[in-house]
């Protein structure tokens, strides 16, 4: 890829990171992913710069969660390839791990252990020195820490949502992928979950790469966005210039409802009733 | 080395903490071999049909019986697994940089806590029933050995047969499939003489059979292991050594 200069000799576009200065965290390369018939996710190209809050947009069945479980290591991909924090994620996968964290759509916090223990189970298998001290601060930043002692299955929704990202960010890693994090919260608890995922960005300096198909959240937290459908990237940029390409006082919502297929109904079965599923257990 | 063993550890104290807050899994579990002892087991030992050693039929049966607890507790241990992957535990577990082997690992030995319970149970009920129960330590310390096998045996293979159907409801069936046919086609109840010999043949491939000859010879006063102990941890050791293997292959597998 490249443009012609007065010369006549080709130069390299600049990517999205290079403009801003910034080194590219996720660097995605004709990723596809297939299953059976199906083609999941159809070779997509992508870039998350270090220290973005980036939000992947799209119809259930678009392709989302395929994208992060290939990011994530947890499927490997059919053909193409990326890396997250430098690494390869097929050939250097184990390093990837170490330097990811991750929250499912599902609440997947033990219910049976107190908020403490899952804490403590995760700095073990990270591998985390001074595990105290990490876990009294991750349950002190995310407001949890008079809550430590009771079993999680006593807690809400939000407090749960909440217990998993400080899960996620014991090991201190350089990106962390969230699975719809705030789908089935009341409004409150979103909002707690934003302004901790805001704090965690900035003071951590910790990449964010998020699922959502709620605009006002990739509004709200979102500093670039791409939205799939079928598959594949249909629009990529900051919220702010693919609401300019869509129209004057477009919202997100309408960016959404024009790229990724107004009038069709999308989404497998399966991913309704994970969807579905996840909300019933947030009450 | 280290890092296995310290990643491994963390999942199995998770499983035991999870099992001490709420027993009742193993309270439940504890009438099924009382049933078979104090019930099937009083009423064959009167009827001396089948040539069971100096210790009756109720001594022949009790390692037996232990096999059948220590199968049952193990082989339905795919359903918490499934659940697990249901509520998005297992790829969390996946994500992190621990061992594929730890984690599989870790399942293995908090099976045999369960195990380790129903061997005390088992203790318990046969010494009520005046089984002569060999207490010496060794004994004891041999037959904990062959019990923590096979738990850690049918928790690889339900752990493995989960992997593949994925569903709760398949796991269900096949498991009650499985279940009855390991249990009949050993030596739990009835000697391997007294079967035809197609049945003798399929029960010398069951490692059930070597958890019931190993615990034979060592639990009960008047009973012997037709194999010896060697043999049967030998067999034992290597069985789990492929449905490990299996297992930690088939694991990730589940989140696809």
């Amino acid at each position: 890829m490249g443009r012609r200069n007065s010369r006549g000799s080709r130069t390299p576009i600049p990517s999205v990171c290079e403009v801003f200065v910034k080194n590219p965290e996720i660097n995605i390369r004709g990723l596809t992913r297939r299953f059976a018939q199906a083609t999941a996710v159809d070779h997509i190209d992508l870039t998350v710069c270090e220290g973005d809050i980036f939000g992947l947009l799209g119809a259930n069945g678009a392709g989302k969660t395929t994208v992060i479980k290939m990011l994530t290591t947890l499927l490997g991909p059919s053909a193409g390839s990326a890396t997250v924090a430098g690494f390869d994620i097929v050939s250097q996968a184990h390093e990837v791990r170490r330097r990811i964290g991750y929250v499912p759509q599902m609440l997947s916090a033990d219910g049976a252990l107190t908020g403490y223990e899952n804490l403590l189970l995760s700095a073990r298998l990270y591998g985390v020195a001074e595990q105290r001290t990490r876990i009294e601060e991750a349950l002190a930043f995310m407001g949890l820490s008079e809550y430590a002692g009771r079993l999680v299955k006593t807690y809400s929704g939000g407090m749960v949502r909440r217990l998993e990202i400080a899960q996620s960010m014991l090991h201190r890693p350089a990106v962390l992928f969230l699975d719809e994090p705030t789908i089935g919260l009341d409004p409150v608890a979103r909002r707690a979950v934003w302004v901790h995922l805001k704090e965690l960005n900035k003071d951590y300096h910790i990449t964010i790469l998020l699922t959502t198909h709620d605009m006002e959240e990739a509004d709200n937290l979102c500093n670039d966005v791409a939205v799939m459908h079928t598959g594949q990237i249909a629009a990529h940029g900051s919220p702010e210039a693919l609401k300019a390409r869509v129209g004057k006082q477009a919202t997100l919502e309408d960016v959404f409802t024009r790229f990724s297929g107004e009038l069709e109904e999308t989404g497998r079965l399966r991913d309704t009733a994970e969807t579905r599923s996840s909300a019933r257990h947030r009450g | 080395m280290q890092r296995i063993l310290r990643e491994t550890l963390a999942i199995a104290d998770v499983e035991l903490r999870k099992l001490v807050r709420d027993p009742t899994e193993l309270v439940s579990r504890a009438i099924q071999p009382m049933l078979w002892l104090v019930i099937f087991g009083q009423v064959l030992s009167r009827v001396r049909g089948i040539d069971t050693g100096k210790a009756g039929y109720l001594g022949f049966m009790t390692p037996g019986i232990l096999a059948q607890s220590v199968l049952f507790s193990a082989i339905f241990y795919g359903i918490a697994v499934i659940w697990e992957r249901d509520l998005g535990i297992v790829h969390k577990l996946l994500v992190t940089p621990a061992s594929r082997v730890s984690l599989v690992l870790g399942k293995a030995i908090s099976a045999n806590f369960r195990g380790i319970v129903q061997t005390a149970v088992i203790y318990g009920i046969a010494s009520a029933l005046h089984v002569p129960i060999r207490w010496e330590l060794a004994a004891v310390l041999g037959v904990l050995l062959i019990v923590a096998l096979g738990s850690a045996i049918f928790a690889m293979f339900s752990l493995s047969i989960a992997c593949i159907v994925k569903t709760r409801e398949r796991f269900m069936g096949i498991g009650q499939v499985l279940t009855m046919p390991l249990f009949f086609a050993s030596n739990a109840i009835y000697p391997l003489d007294i079967m035809p010999r197609w049945l003798r043949i399929v029960a010398t491939l069951n490692p059930l059979t070597y958890v019931v000859d190993g615990l034979r010879g060592l639990m009960v006063h008047g009973e012997q292991s037709l194999y010896g102990f060697g043999t049967d941890c030998t067999v034992l050791c290597f069985t789990f050594a492929v449905f490990l293997a299996i297992a930690v292959k088939l694991y990730p597998q589940l989140v696809r």
